[in-house]
Parts: structure tokens; C-alpha cells; sequence
């Protein structure tokens, strides 16, 4: 009912272009997020879509039908924005009501409504207050709640969770995706948290520049991320990446990591040759025994547990620092010599001067989103 | 407060008594006068004691002055009325037109926008005599010269740009995010502006809306070369009181009192629209 479609989408301020040539589709139902640095004109999309901006040239069709031209109060959207951007002078029922008012609903129904939806998000008690008697929390969910209360078929998140505190954000993160898939919306969330993308994206869309560099489900945005800069986006700690240069031998193609030579799995060939980037997930290297095959000999050069892993550095015979993740609990060397082995099927090739993933199998790079 | 000794309050009362003293001084000064005869002002040393009288405001109020030479008609009462009504107009029709333009100058972009509401700061920085010249040649061309619509239209260049720029800085300071949270929730941009840049910038225009009322009040050369008797303000007025027998000091500092009151009670009851930080607590950051 409410697929979302954007095509070729430009918009400039001045001389820069915030967009170019942007298309996007969003299925009914579906919840995208839209991830990116700031700046790279997520939140400017949003708005787009929204009807506050006009684009410059191409075309938003939504639920089928082009609304490019119609003003904002005609594309019957909810938004959540990041500051909140909640009416001062008004209640918290009188914030959550204004999308019910202006259809022009009966005082019932809007009582009804609006209780419903505060009783939802957990701020019944608080409707009676103006905006600056809520607590950060509070007021996050009063704009939650308003562009919620219309039921819209399509649903944008303009980074809600920014401005909350740690607590508050863990929780909506967990909340959030039941609450929105009740919902039945098309959702677009827009955020700059890895991990917020991940736990609440059917699908991801890492946008930089003005452009979708990458558009995919998150586990493959996170196995197969388009270029250097989305591997370092996505994971925690972030991905090692390495100078390296693959050659071939007779058992395939291998890197030298610290003179030891690490055969890859996969298909690497294109890489052969060439000055390439080599990146290893922390939590694709192992502590091993020095006689496994492929053992590379590193220092220990500090450990932090993260509760439910521990981060290791490392340091190569060259002197290249390397992060180890494994799970708490299991064995490992806290100092001294120690040997690592790689993960060779995770490990991802880029090209060093254009920092594109050097592909195997499954490679989904797409530009402004045209179908895989 | 900290510790305060009684040394430092007894020299911290002293001083603020001092400063009161020094600028309320005028005006009780003047608030005396008016209870006072014309000898009694005049009397060397002046003295604080006196018989209070009333004389000086029934002559206004009735219209007659009393002076050495003989019983003269004075049109004060009129005079305060056409200020009132002068001003209350001029200032009205200012936020009627200023408003919405400073609304539409602080969120619309449009090409030469800058260069309008420029041109209309601008008219507060031409002398106002410079102006007077044409303009009272172009109104009694027009036949406006001497009404009350031309003097209304005149003062438009005294109120209009101050509520302008005032109301437009207002208008600015409210996050455009507002506005849009409640397009978006389905109203139309007259509803937004209704429901949300006004009350929001309230105080901003209930501010401009008080300065550009005092400016039109306070106004004399305007009135005095486009208004003859019957549509002068006080400020114009008030030149009656110098007569052939002298100067009426008197009446004068009644007339004072009379015609700043208007003045002051309105800024007594717009101070509680003054309020600012309404919008605190808006948005995050």
C-alpha cells in the first residue's frame, strides 16, 4: 500500500550536490535504514521524501503514486525527528493529537488515540506536560508517539534515538522493531549507530555523499561490505585492514602476513598482483598453537574485556597492530608470544587505491540501488 | 546572597537609592509641577512644599487655559485622543502588514528578499526631514495631507520596519523543524502559522509591537508639517502652552503626565507578553 519509490533524485544547495542521482525503492512493509556519516544527505532524503524539500529533479512515487509536487500535509507520512521538534506551547496529548486534528477527527476519537498510542510507548502519565517538563526520554517518545498516532503507511525516522541516553537508546533498540512491525508501516530509519542498522533494518542502505553505496540485507552489508569504508562502518571493534599484496602458488592464492604466507579461500584471483587491502574482522582471527599451518607469531600488547568478548592488541613482527576478539571465557594469552591463524573464508580484499572490495562470489555493489 | 554585613547593605541601599533617585528625578519633578501654579514652579529656591492644585488638568480637561493675558482654547484632549488613535492604528496596521512579511522574509528565500526588507530598514535611517519635503508635496496632491489615512500612512515608516526586522528575528529563532513536524502531521502552512509561529514569537511581536507604539506616540515632526489642529497628536499639541504671556509650565508637565500614562500602561501590561524562553525546551541542542 505504501511501497516507497525514489527516482533519479538530485537536490543541490548552491554549487554542492547533497544528492545525485539518488534512486531507492522501499518495499510495503519493509523497514530501511538508512545509514551513513553526517552529511552524507540522509537526513536531507528524509526530508525530501517528507515534503518539506523539493528536489531539484526526479521523482518520489509513494504507495505508487507520484506526490513530487504535493505539499507535506498531503502525503499522509509520519516523521520522528532528531531534535524532537515537539510544540513548545503545547501539551504532550496536544503534540501527539496534531496529525488527528488535522483530520479533523472527533474529540473521542482523538482521546481514544492518543491515550492508546501514549499508553504504547509509556507516557501516559506525562501528557499533561508541556515539552519542557519531559525528561529527554520522554520527549523522544512524545515525537515518537505523534507520528505514530495517524497509523501512516509510511513511517520516517529521523535518527530518533540521537539525543537519548545510552539506557533509553539500548532499550528502544529492542523495543522499536516489535513496535514497528505491529505497526505494519513502511519504515525508513535513518541513524548513524551500526548497531541500531542492524538490529532494525530488513534492509540497509549506506548512503556517503549523496549517493546509496551500498544497499543490502545487514548480514550482507557486514560480510560483504562494498569498499573499505563500509567494513570500517560496520563492526565493533573494527575491522583490522592490512597492506597486502596476494600472489599465487601452487595451492592458490596466499598474503604474506608477517613472512608467513596465509592461504585465502574464495575466489581472489581478480586480486592477484595488485596492491590490495586485506581485512580481517577481530573476530575471525584465533589464538592458535605456533604449529598450526599458517600461525602467525604476534606480541600481546594489551586486553580489554567488553563483557561478553575480549579484545586483544596485538603486535606483528613489522610492528602492525592487530585487534583479536573472542568470546569471554574461552582460553587465551593476556602477554607474551602468542600465535594467531586467520579465518581465511571471512577475510575481505579491497583495492588500495579506490578502496572497492576486490570481489568474489555474491558481490552485491550497487549504485543508487539498482536491483542486485 | 552570601554573607552580607550590615555595612555593606546600608552602602548597597544608599546606592541604589542614589540611582533611583537620579533617574526618577524628571519625572517626579514633573509629576510635582503639575500640581503646582505657575508662580509656585517659578518661585527661587524651588521648594519641595506647596499647596497641591488641581487647576492645571481641569484646564486640560476642560480646554481652558487660564493665562496672565486673558482665557485660551486649547484642543489638549483632542490632541490626546488623535495620538491615541493615531498611534493604536498606525501600530495595528504595521503588524497587520509586518507580520506576515517578516514571517515570509525569515523563511522564504526568495529572490531579492534581502534587498526588500533591507529597503525597508532603510527607512529608519533617511532623516525624517528630508522625506517630509516631497512627501507633504506628493500628499497634498493626493489630498492625504491632513487626514487622519495619510498621517496613518506615514507613520508605517516608523513602525513597519522595526516590527519588520524585530518580528522577523523571532520568527528565525523558531526551529524550522516545528513548523514542519506540524505540516507534516496534515496542516496547512496558514494553520502552521497561526497555531505555531505566532504564538511562538509572541513576545517578539508583543516587544515590537510596544516599541513601535511609542515611537508613533513619541513622533512630532511627522504630524507637525502633515497635521494641522484638529489631527495633531499631544507631541504637536503641546506647543499650545508656549502663549504670548509666557510659558505655561504648569499645564505642560499635566499635559506631560497625562500623555505619557497611555504609554506607560501599556508597557505595564504588555510586560507580562514579554516573557522570554517559550520556546525553550523545543528541541534538543
Amino acid at each position: 500500500m505504501a511501497s516507497l519509490e525514489l527516482r533519479n533524485i538530485v537536490k543541490r544547495y548552491k554549487s554542492q550536490t547533497v544528492l545525485d542521482n539518488l534512486s531507492l525503492t522501499v518495499a510495503d512493509g519493509e523497514t530501511l535504514v538508512l545509514f551513513g556519516p553526517s552529511g552524507a544527505g540522509k537526513t536531507v532524503l528524509l526530508r525530501l521524501v517528507a515534503g518539506v524539500i523539493d528536489p531539484d529533479e526526479g521523482k518520489i512515487l509513494i504507495g505508487g503514486e507520484d506526490m513530487t509536487d504535493l505539499d507535506a500535509e498531503f502525503r499522509g507520512v509520519g516523521m520522528a525527528f532528531q531534535n524532537f521538534a515537539l510544540f513548545p506551547h503545547m501539551t504532550a496529548f496536544d503534540n501527539i493529537a496534531t496529525p488527528l486534528q488535522a483530520k479533523h477527527s472527533s474529540q473521542g476519537t482523538i482521546k481514544t488515540g492518543v491515550e492508546s498510542v501514549a499508553k504504547l510507548l509509556k507516557i501516559g502519565h506525562v501528557l499533561s506536560h508541556k515539552p519542557r517538563a519531559l525528561s529527554n526520554g520522554q520527549k523522544q517518545r512524545t515525537a515518537l508517539a505523534r507520528a505514530l498516532v495517524g497509523s501512516p503507511p509510511l513511517l520516517l525516522l529521523d535518527d530518533p534515538l540521537r539525543n537519548v541516553d545510552a539506557k533509553l537508546r539500548f532499550e528502544m533498540r529492542l523495543e522499536l522493531p516489535r513496535l514497528l512491525a505491529d505497526r505494519g508501516a513502511t519504515v525508513i530509519y535513518v541513524t548513524q549507530d551500526y548497531k541500531e542498522a542492524m538490529a532494525l533494518g530488513d534492509r540497509i542502505a549506506v548512503m556517503s555523499q549523496g549517493v546509496v553505496k551500498q544497499l543490502g540485507t545487514p548480514e550482507q552489508i557486514y560480510r560483504e561490505p562494498a569498499n573499505v569504508e563500509i567494513a570500517r562502518l560496520f563492526g565493533d571493534p573494527t575491522i583490522n585492514l592490512l597492506d597486502v599484496k596476494p600472489a599465487r602458488d601452487a595451492k592458490g592464492i596466499y598474503v604474506g602476513l608477517s613472512n608467513v604466507q596465509v592461504h585465502l579461500a574464495g575466489a581472489h584471483e581478480a586480486a592477484v598482483g595488485r596492491d590490495c587491502v586485506i581485512g580481517l574482522r577481530p573476530e575471525a582471527l584465533a589464538f592458535v598453537d605456533e604449529r598450526t599451518p599458517g600461525a602467525i607469531p604476534v606480541t600481546v600488547e594489551a586486553e580489554t574485556p567488553l563483557n561478553e568478548k575480549i579484545v586483544t592488541l596485538v603486535r606483528t613482527v613489522r610492528g602492525r597492530e592487530i585487534l583479536v576478539s573472542r568470546p569471554s571465557g574461552t582460553p587465551g594469552q593476556s602477554e607474551g608470544k602468542v600465535y594467531i591463524a586467520v579465518d581465511s573464508k571471512s577475510a575481505l580484499l579491497f583495492d588500495r587505491t579506490s578502496g572497492e572490495r576486490i570481489g568474489s562470489k555474491n558481490v552485491v555493489n550497487l549504485r543508487s540501488g539498482e536491483a542486485a | 546572597m552570601e554573607h552580607t554585613s550590615l555595612l555593606e547593605r546600608i552602602l548597597r541601599g544608599i546606592a541604589l537609592a542614589l540611582v533611583v533617585i537620579f533617574f526618577m528625578f524628571p519625572i517626579v519633578w514633573i509629576l510635582m509641577m503639575s500640581f503646582q501654579t505657575n508662580e509656585t514652579i517659578l518661585r527661587i529656591p524651588p521648594q519641595l512644599v506647596f499647596e497641591p492644585t488641581l487647576a492645571n488638568y481641569t484646564a486640560l480637561i476642560t480646554g481652558k487655559l487660564m493665562t496672565a493675558a486673558g482665557t485660551l482654547d486649547i484642543a489638549f484632549m483632542r490632541n490626546l485622543w488623535n495620538s491615541v488613535f493615531l498611534s493604536v492604528t498606525s501600530v495595528a496596521v504595521a503588524l497587520l502588514l509586518g507580520v506576515p512579511a517578516a514571517y515570509a522574509f525569515a523563511r522564504h528565500k526568495f529572490r531579492g528578499s534581502e534587498d526588500i526588507a533591507f529597503t525597508l530598514l532603510s527607512f529608519r535611517f533617511a532623516p525624517a526631514l528630508l522625506v517630509l519635503l516631497p512627501l507633504t508635496l506628493y500628499f497634498q496632491k493626493l489630498g492625504l495631507a491632513n487626514t487622519y489615512i495619510g498621517l496613518i500612512w506615514v507613520y508605517q515608516l516608523i513602525c513597519l520596519p522595526l516590527i519588520l526586522w524585530i518580528v522577523r528575528g523571532y520568527f528565525e529563532d523558531i526551529p524550522a523543524d516545528i513548523e514542519y513536524a506540524y505540516r507534516i502531521a496534515g496542516h496547512s502552512w496558514f494553520a502552521t502559522f497561526r497555531k505555531i509561529a505566532l504564538p511562538l514569537a509572541g513576545p517578539g511581536i508583543a516587544a515590537a509591537g510596544l516599541l513601535a507604539f511609542i515611537f508613533a506616540w513619541n513622533n512630532f515632526v511627522f504630524a507637525l508639517v502633515l497635521a494641522s489642529a484638529d489631527k495633531q497628536p499631544v507631541t504637536v499639541g503641546a506647543l499650545a502652552f508656549i502663549t504670548s504671556s509666557g510659558i505655561q509650565y504648569g499645564q505642560i508637565s499635566a499635559a506631560i503626565v497625562l500623555s505619557i500614562t497611555p504609554t506607560l500602561a501599556l508597557a505595564l501590561y504588555a510586560q507580562r507578553y514579554l516573557v522570554e524562553g517559550l520556546s525553550l525546551g523545543a528541541v534538543k541542542g
